[in-house]
């Protein structure tokens, strides 16, 4: 069973010439082209995961859809940027009360590019916040979260409440001064809350006070937990896009089916 | 929306559907695009704006500025705003949970099969309202004032006392200048008004044994004091004492 792919929507004149019978013996990239396919076709037998590949990439998107329509996917890859420089400033960062500021300095003045990375870390959160909201404001303005589209909006809106999460765990990491303030303030914040507020609190803290363990619990929130989390719920989110479709822009009618329209003359 | 409306919508999107087309490439070129402008962009702010980091954290000293991440400014103004002691609680987690509440509720609040933005009166003039509530708080909250400045005079007797008192004075107003008391206290002209009641006249109303006990067993937000240097916070609580 091979993969077939559809013809990529390029002029005539640049698709390459299929190969003639008896032209020429197959050269060195058609063996390889061959070696790729069948490799491909070896794991497709054995897993069947073309159907889901084809499901997901070749379904249809509805007439009219706009670049409204990729800030979703934009919000992803913002998403995985705060992904790949995590790991980076993981190699480096160390969570202790008396190292993190250290090795945050170690990151941003000495560490190969460190600057540069930890400033995509923290812009890409501001880019990913910005996102989110653009792409929960287009689909609020759409109506797409009307029928049969609801459970999507409520996993989207718990994954905007984890986003603000990620960012309030990860601003206290540096363990600078207006870092370690602002999370001070922003805890006993939680603490005034109703029933929860003071649990919620000394969770946070691990304990009634700001303490050695504080900032290593702050960091397995946010490089762990939440970020699983997240993730998890992206493939929910993705997965339910694929199931039932984006919308078509609202002000869009179908036409009636030309077939149709040719029989009623 | 009910059954018949409900099928209504499948037969039509199943028909705008028919009329759209692949997913890739043509979807995937849009989102491939996007995705180099959003790195493009996050590269770019990297470069330009850094990141910078400020003194080590000090939990026994000054000098710092308890302002989160601009995009929580709506929360922390929301705070500044609703100022009763007793409503304290509902600004701080009672409205963001009912705002997630209700964010999380929409599909269910509104069940009509209406979609287009200007047919939904009441959905788009909540959501723009929306925008606009947090946009004007962001704003309030990024030009909240910088909190560390204190331009007041020593008052007449300390004046004239002169040599120590007034050093003790002046050194008690550095303090709480660099303390960041003035993110949440208004004193005199300086600092923002609210969360915190004005300390223009503490000193008036609260002797200093309670101000001392309030600097450190305070009610929530505001942080405890008790980890400032004896000295200093003597001079803190001194001073605060002449506000009359
Ligand atoms: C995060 C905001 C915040 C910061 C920073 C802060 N406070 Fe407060 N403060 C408050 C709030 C809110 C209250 C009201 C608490 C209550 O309802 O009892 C308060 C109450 C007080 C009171 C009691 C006022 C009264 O009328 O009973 C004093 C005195 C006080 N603060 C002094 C200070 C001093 C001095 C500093 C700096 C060293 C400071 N505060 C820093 C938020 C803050
Ligand atoms: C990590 C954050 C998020 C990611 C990665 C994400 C990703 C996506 C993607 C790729 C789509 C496909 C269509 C499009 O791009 O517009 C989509 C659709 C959708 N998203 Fe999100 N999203 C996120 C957050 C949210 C939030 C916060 C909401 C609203 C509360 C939301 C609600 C929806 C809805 C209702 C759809 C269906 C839109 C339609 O069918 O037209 N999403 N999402």
């Amino acid at each position: 069973m091979k993969l077939k792919l559809p013809a990529p929507p390029i002029p005539e004149q640049l698709k390459p010439a299929p190969r003639r019978p008896g032209e020429r013996k197959p050269s060195a990239s058609d063996t390889l082209k061959e070696g790729g396919t069948s490799a491909v076709a070896w794991v497709d037998e054995r897993t069947s995961l073309s159907g889901g590949a084809r499901w997901m990439m070749f379904r249809k998107v509805p007439k009219g859809t706009n670049w409204f329509y990729t800030l979703g996917s934009a919000t992803m890859f913002a998403f995985l940027n705060q992904a790949m420089t995590g790991v980076f400033l993981a190699m480096y960062y160390d969570p202790s009360p008396t190292n993190a500021y250290e090795s945050t300095r170690f990151i941003t003045n000495e560490a190969f590019l460190g600057e540069f990375v930890r400033g995509m870390h923290k812009w890409g959160s501001t880019v990913m916040v910005i996102l989110i909201f653009l792409h929960m404001g287009r689909t609020f303005f759409f109506g797409a979260y009307k029928y049969p589209r609801e459970l999507n909006w409520v996993v989207g809106a718990i994954l905007l409440i984890l986003t603000m999460v990620m960012s309030f765990t990860g601003y206290l990491l540096p363990f600078d001064q207006r870092s370690y303030w602002a999370t001070i303030v922003g805890v006993n914040i939680n603490g005034t809350g109703p029933l929860v507020g003071p649990y919620l609190s000394d969770f946070l803290r691990a304990g009634p006070d700001f303490g050695a363990t504080t900032l290593s619990r702050f960091y397995a929130i946010h490089m762990l937990l939440i970020p699983g989390l997240i993730a998890a719920l992206i493939g929910a989110h993705l997965y339910l896009v694929a199931k039932l479709g984006t919308t078509a822009p609202p002000w869009l009618k179908a036409e009636s089916d030309p077939e149709l329209r040719k029989e009623s003359k | 929306m009910n059954r018949q409306e409900k099928e209504e919508y499948l037969r039509e999107y199943a028909l705008l559907k028919a009329q759209g087309k692949p997913f890739f490439p043509y979807a995937v070129a849009k989102d491939s695009i996007m995705a180099v402008i959003v790195m493009a962009v996050i590269i770019t702010m990297s470069i330009v704006l850094g990141a910078e980091l400020g003194p080590k954290a000090d939990p026994t000293t000054t000098t710092y500025v308890p302002r989160p991440e601009w995009y929580f400014f709506f929360l922390f103004e929301l705070l500044r705003i609703i100022k009763p002691p007793e409503l304290v609680p509902l600004a701080t987690i009672g409205i963001p949970t009912i705002c997630m509440i209700l964010m999380i509720l929409v599909p269910f609040v509104d069940r009509s099969p209406e979609r287009r933005p200007e047919r939904r009166p009441i959905a788009t003039t909540f959501g723009i309202f929306v925008i606009a509530a947090m946009a004007y708080l962001t704003y309030l909250g990024a030009n909240a004032g910088s909190p560390n400045e204190i331009e007041r005079e020593p008052p007449a007797q300390i004046a004239a006392a002169g040599g120590q008192e007034l050093a003790h004075w002046e050194a008690g107003k550095q303090v709480t200048a660099q303390s960041g008391c003035l993110a949440c206290h208004k004193i005199g002209e300086n600092g923002n008004d609210g969360p915190g009641p004005p300390l223009t006249e503490i000193g008036a109303r609260l002797p200093k044994e309670a101000l001392a006990r309030t600097l450190i067993n305070p009610t929530a937000p505001m942080p405890s004091f008790q980890d400032l240097p004896p000295e200093k916070f003597d001079a803190l609580v001194d001073f605060l004492a002449t506000l009359k």
